[in-house]
């Protein structure tokens, strides 16, 4: 049923939990338009897409542990591997982040009821997984799934080459989740612009909260291209136009143009969350403000901008780009970037910092993003790239950095979030074997792959003979990636006992600063029953430790001559269940 | 809402900026529409927001010195649970794969969509469950 919902107080009704009326279960999944369940039915179906990735990358890493080995065929290889990308690029990684977390958490940070259009966002969910199903089933056709790369190269992925029913199942659920992520940037935009709560100016949104809002913009830049480009690609397959292909007068690098046109926004449209959830979990981690809270704002606006004039450097063996430009704004995006690899440190520079599992995974980020950023930079020059194109060496580094963002700054957010999700703690112990596991099994995976790249290895290859020598690194290679299969599988296991043998969440347990900790785990219908004052970009850290508050620092940083005001609290009952901190300071 | 459109705005001459630079340098033609598109996309919602900023009494959200009380009353209506938009989604599947195995699914599929339609518009009068 529609409700209207009210602002909450800051003197709200007593903390009573809130009957939850409605339907329950299955029928609660298919009919519910609350953010909440909307964002935890993302968040667990892109961590199924994650898992039947993940197995087809030890299938594929089975299949290079020796030489000439036969344990799948090389059309399976070649479905292995463009479903792998797909997945994980289409499916999990940004779904994830914009559909499950951000959904779920952009309203909480901004102090909304609810995402601006409720039903808007159930639809995107359905599309989405009706997509990624359809994308799946291709498997079930009988010329099997596509097998063209995640990138579908023209002609490869015209009629002739590429014929039958799974690639075309392919488009179509890229079709599906093109919209459904247009309807969800719209949506967040949206949210963020019009739904925050009285005080919460858009420069005291939580950087998370920002990186959506820059994410957002992008996926209306991006998706709308890549789902022009589908359309004509299956017009080529069906209608007999002839865009992409040469013998009907039509441009194939045309396809590669609109598809990176896409693609490189789509890399950031991955990453920006994960550099938000990575600034969320730093300073609450370190028990100190973000350093250069502005720095971060402006870093992230021109990332976005910048990379969507990058595109072409994914096309420098063409032969037809401009090398020059695409090499100088490619190099451009390491400024901002590293604005705010300075920050990150600037913020654990001199905190008392805690390494609970959250901090972990997001050092472990930092690390690991650093490592594939600046391979990017050797890869933003013409010359290197001409050596390493389409090696090995370009797969560790895209791994690095998708990897880096996507895997360990998405678990660093689950851990982070999941208490306030779920209402229950997940296992410490757990959480930092499955970091360690997968931080060892990380560079194990994918350092030899750097040699294999530069010693000659062609991606994409299903077999290698033993004269090439690359059988022992391939073997490094592999045993790495059974280490990260240990590691997600040590994750499942932590997210089976917290459903088990529940540890009751409380509201605030790491102390947090922003507003999604100021109510309950988890938290009630329509978010909120009392919201503390927003005097700064961290109101909840201010009202628990009015001590310790910002709003001076804030004061003398920004608007150095005006008096400050007095300190924020004293309105609005301290303390009860909606806001208080686990830690004493 | 000046800060909001000035993030629009700056993707707006952004775009324009970087879209001249690159028709001088390189005259290719695709990579120069998308980039004036890109440019477009900040500029309309972008203008439309300053335009608006200059017209309205900062929100209480605006409003760094902004108390609680001060947005208290209705945010909006927010339906909490409705059927429509996965009637929606399943036509949204169905039509999509008539792409794939031939126009009979969208037949089932446009039935769907038409009825959400209706649907949801009814749930919209009444202001609650269909």
């Amino acid at each position: 049923m529609t409700l209207v919902a009210e602002r909450p107080g800051v003197v709200g009704r007593p903390g009573e939990p809130e009957r939850e009326h409605g339907p329950s279960g299955i029928v609660k999944w298919i009919t519910s338009t609350d953010h909440k369940v909307i964002g935890k039915s993302y968040l667990v179906t892109s961590l199924v897409f994650f898992c039947l990735a993940g197995v087809m990358a030890i299938m594929m890493r089975t299949q290079l542990v020796s030489p000439d080995n036969t344990i799948v065929s090389q059309h399976t290889y070649n479905e292995l591997f463009t479903m792998h990308g797909s997945l994980m690029l289409y499916l999990f990684a940004g779904p994830f982040a914009f559909g499950g977390l951000a959904n779920y958490l952009v309203p909480l940070q901004v102090g909304a009821p609810d995402m601006a259009f409720p039903r808007l966002n159930a639809l995107s969910y359905w599309l989405y997984l009706g997509g990624g199903v359809t994308m799946i089933a291709g498997f079930l056709t009988v010329g099997g799934a596509a097998d063209f790369g995640w990138v579908a190269y023209a002609p490869l992925s015209d009629a002739v080459n590429s014929p039958g029913a799974g690639p075309d199942m392919w488009i179509v659920a890229l079709l599906l989740t093109g919209f459904s992520a247009i309807f969800t940037g719209v949506n967040i935009v949206t949210t963020v612009f019009y739904l925050r709560a009285p005080g919460m100016t858009m420069f005291r949104v939580p950087i998370f909260t920002w990186n959506m809002v820059v994410t957002g913009i992008l996926i209306l830049i991006a998706f709308p291209v890549l789902t022009a480009a589908l359309v004509m690609l299956w017009a080529d397959r069906h209608l007999g136009t002839h865009i992409y292909s040469v013998a009907g007068g039509g441009v194939p690098v045309l396809w590669q143009n609109l598809f990176w046109f896409f693609g490189h926004p789509e890399v950031y449209i991955l990453a920006l969350p994960y550099f938000g959830m990575v600034t969320e979990i730093l300073p609450v981690f370190s028990r100190k403000p973000l350093f250069g809270y502005r720095g971060m704002v402006f870093a992230t606006i021109s990332i976005g901008a910048l990379s969507t004039s990058v595109w072409a450097h994914h096309m420098f063996t063409t032969g037809v780009v401009l090398l020059p430009f695409f090499s100088l704004m490619s190099y451009l995006i390491a400024v901002p970037t590293g604005i705010k690899f300075f920050n990150w440190i600037g913020t654990m520079w001199r905190g008392s910092l805690k390494f609970d599992t959250p901090m972990l995974f997001a050092v472990g980020f930092l690390v690991v993003f650093l490592f594939g950023g600046v391979t990017g930079i050797f890869l933003a020059s013409p010359p290197i790239d001409f050596a390493t194109h389409d090696t090995y060496f370009v797969v560790a580094h895209f791994h690095e950095v998708l990897f880096g963002s996507a895997v360990f700054g998405g678990f660093a957010g689950l851990y982070y979030w999941y208490p306030k999700m779920f209402g229950r703690m997940l296992r410490e112990s757990l959480g930092k074997a499955s970091f360690w596991f997968m931080f060892v099994g990380f560079w194990v995976t994918f350092l030899p792959q750097y040699l294999l790249g530069l010693h000659g290895m062609p991606r994409r290859i299903a077999e290698y003979s033993a004269s090439t020598g690359w059988t022992s690194l391939n073997r490094v290679s592999t045993v790495g990636a059974y280490l990260l299969f240990v590691a997600v599988a040590i994750m499942v296991v932590n997210a089976y006992v917290s459903w088990r043998r529940p540890i009751q969440a409380p509201a605030n347990p790491w102390d947090g600063h922003t507003l999604e900790w100021a109510t309950s785990s988890p938290p009630p219908h329509h978010n909120f029953y009392r919201l503390p004052p927003i005097r700064s970009e961290r109101p909840l850290w201010d009202f628990n430790h009015p001590e310790h508050t910002t709003r001076k620092y804030e004061e003398s940083m920004h608007r150095g001559n005006r008096a400050p005001a007095s300190v924020p609290v004293g309105d609005g009952a301290r303390g009860g269940d909606g806001v208080e901190g686990s830690g004493a300071s | 809402m000046k800060i909001e459109s000035y993030v629009l705005l700056f993707m707006a001459a952004f775009g324009a900026v970087i879209c001249a630079v690159y028709w001088f340098t390189s005259y290719e033609d695709a990579g120069s529409i998308m980039l004036g598109a890109f440019g477009l996309l900040g500029l309309l919602p972008g203008g439309y927001y300053y335009w608006w900023s200059r017209r309205m009494s900062p929100r209480p959200e605006d409003d760094p010195e902004a108390t609680q009380a001060q947005g208290a009353g209705v945010v909006g209506a927010f339906p909490s649970t409705s059927i429509w938009p996965f009637v929606l989604g399943a036509a949204a599947l169905l039509i999509a794969l008539s792409l794939v195995f031939g126009f009979w699914t969208a037949i089932f599929g446009f039935t769907l969509a038409v009825s959400a339609v209706i649907g949801v518009i009814v749930e919209s009068r009444r202001g609650g469950v269909l």
